[in-house]
């Protein structure tokens, strides 16, 4: 028996160095985003009149706050994954369970792929010449919607899809070996153990939409009220962080770094809890 | 309960592949049938299309006639699902659905279909159990996770899981082939237990396991690479150990081939 030669432990160490600093190096970026926002937002945000009053009515007084925009954020981002997120996870059941290998299967799948390279801007286009343009006449709160949930959509389908079909076979045989028909099957056997899977994915696409500004720019355009009117105009956290980048004035661009780290710590919180949930029930 | 098969003809394609061809046999009411045969020779293939599990995979069918109860299971106007609510089955690999307890799992034939009463089910969980030989070690622990119980007792909880609904007949595909000598035997002898209420037919390509507690044996075989497999004989297990009628079926079991 030899011990380890000098030559392979020096070989050993330097790729392990490589490999840590490597890792380092992807979290600088991260990091920094983080440290920068935080320092930046937090002055802005003077207690819960932030989350409570919309921004003053004079863009160069400070005070006021971003509720306009939290709650269009909220607001457009429910409704949008209410309708899409079940679309999506439907979809998924029918190409996996349903459809699997088939022509239109592949079809799905490669639009569904193609769709998530789409720039969200064509997206916000799309729903702007459609529920604005054709529909509504006026922007509005409904077509920020539309938008995010064209943008979750096929994030939601692909990964729902992967979940299902991480599903083992032999678990979806011991159900209609059991004599259970296909359709309880999926329900009560599939979805239940890809649980963890599909919320995960659903946060990804949430996570995802809560943060595009470019759909929202030509369908809710923004409002400085706070607003529950979904034909009407809305605000959502990006719009106001994109306004505020682009303003002169100290303290709109002091309340934009505030609605960053509202938006980041919004879907940190909705990820956690989604997890949390999804963890709670597949044992 | 016990019921019996009466198969004939029956032959079964995965594509345009032959998997088993012309395949006649009966499995006689509280006897064990087991089927060995080498890898490919059909066995699995033949027993998931006594349940109809077979025609589920994509591009898989099935031609034939298998009577049970005096009814042809491949008769147009039989549902599926009713076939497979009286033939029970366990897989090769224990296969407890994961999100579920032990005791979900037990009762999982009445709970995904939706079936029976509250009332019972205590009672159904104990006998089904207790015929699996299961329940002295988890009667304490029926709302643990069923992934927490070694791979013996998993396959024992899919037994119980498959005769709680009571089923007229049990298909076992290879259920010890993932487990230890002494889970085996376990297995084995809960399946001479069973015997005396169940019918089952038993896939296995262990042969001392098919001479300890079958009473009739197949034999099946594909003759070449890619033949489809087909019944050389089966006959009392006794006799196809000690005096097969046909030389294929002799020099398996030698041990010259498969």
């Amino acid at each position: 028996m030899k011990g380890v030669s000098a030559r392979r432990r020096a070989t050993d160490r330097t790729m392990l160095t490589f490999l840590v600093l490597a890792v380092l190096l992807a979290l600088v970026p991260l990091a920094s985003i983080l440290v920068e926002v935080i320092l930046k937002g937090i002055g802005a945000i003077h207690g819960l009149s932030f989350f409570t009053q919309p921004p003053p009515g004079d863009a160069n007084a400070s005070g006021g706050g971003l509720a306009n925009a939290i709650i269009g954020t909220l607001t457009m981002v429910a409704l949008a994954a209410v309708v899409f997120i079940p679309l999506g996870i439907l979809g998924a059941v029918y190409l996996t369970e349903f459809a699997s290998g088939n022509r239109l299967s592949r079809a799905v799948r490669f639009f569904a792929e193609v769709m998530t390279g789409v720039p969200s801007i064509m997206v916000g286009v799309f729903a702007y010449s459609i529920l604005v343009v054709l529909v509504f006449h006026h922007f509005s709160a409904i077509a920020g919607a539309f938008a995010l949930g064209l943008i979750m959509w096929p994030i939601v389908l692909r990964t729902s899809e992967e979940m299902l079909s991480r599903v083992p076979t032999s678990v979806r045989e011991a159900s209609l070996a059991l004599g259970t028909p296909k359709w309880r099957t999926v329900l009560k056997v599939v979805l239940p153990s890809a649980a963890a899977g599909l919320t995960t994915g659903s946060m990804l696409a949430v996570a995802r939409a809560a943060g595009e500004t470019a759909p929202l720019l030509f369908t809710a355009l923004g409002s400085q009220y706070i607003s529950f009117k979904l034909a009407q105009p809305m605000s959502a956290l990006p719009l106001e962080i994109f306004s505020g980048a682009q303003s002169p004035f100290p303290d709109q661009i002091q309340r934009a770094w505030a609605g960053a780290l509202t938006l980041i710590a919004l879907v940190l919180v909705l990820t956690l809890v989604a997890r949390f949930v999804a963890a709670k029930r597949s044992v | 309960m016990a019921a019996s098969f009466e198969i004939s003809n029956l032959s079964a394609w995965y594509g345009k592949r032959l998997a088993i061809e012309d395949i006649s046999l009966s499995v006689e009411p509280n006897q064990v049938t087991a089927l060995i045969g080498p890898s490919g020779s059909g066995k699995s293939t033949l027993v998931r299309c006594l349940n109809r599990l077979h025609e589920l995979l994509p591009g898989a069918r099935a031609e034939g006639k298998v009577i049970l109860d005096g009814e042809n299971i491949y008769d147009d106007a039989v549902d599926a699902v009713s076939v497979r609510r009286a033939v029970g089955m366990v897989f090769q690999r224990p296969n407890p659905f994961p999100t579920m307890s032990i005791l979900d799992n037990t009762i999982a034939g009445f709970k995904l279909n939706g079936r029976k009463p509250k009332a019972e089910l205590q009672e159904i969980v104990e006998r089904a159990l207790t015929a699996a030989g299961l329940w002295d070690e988890v009667k304490d622990r029926l709302s643990a996770a069923a992934t927490s119980l070694s791979g013996g007792q998993q396959q024992r909880l899919c037994i119980a899981r498959a005769i709680a609904v009571q089923p007229e007949i049990l298909l076992m595909d290879e259920p010890c082939s993932a487990l230890d000598p002494v889970a085996t035997l376990r297995i084995e002898d809960l399946i001479m237990e069973l015997r005396e209420r169940y019918t089952i037919v038993l896939v296995t390509h262990n042969m001392q396991q098919a001479a300890r507690v079958a009473d009739r044996t197949a034999f099946l075989l594909g003759e070449l690479a890619g033949d489809p497999g087909r019944l050389i004989e089966i006959g009392p297990t006794k006799k196809i150990f000690t005096q097969p009628e046909d030389k294929r079926t002799e020099g398996y079991i030698t041990g010259r081939f498969g």
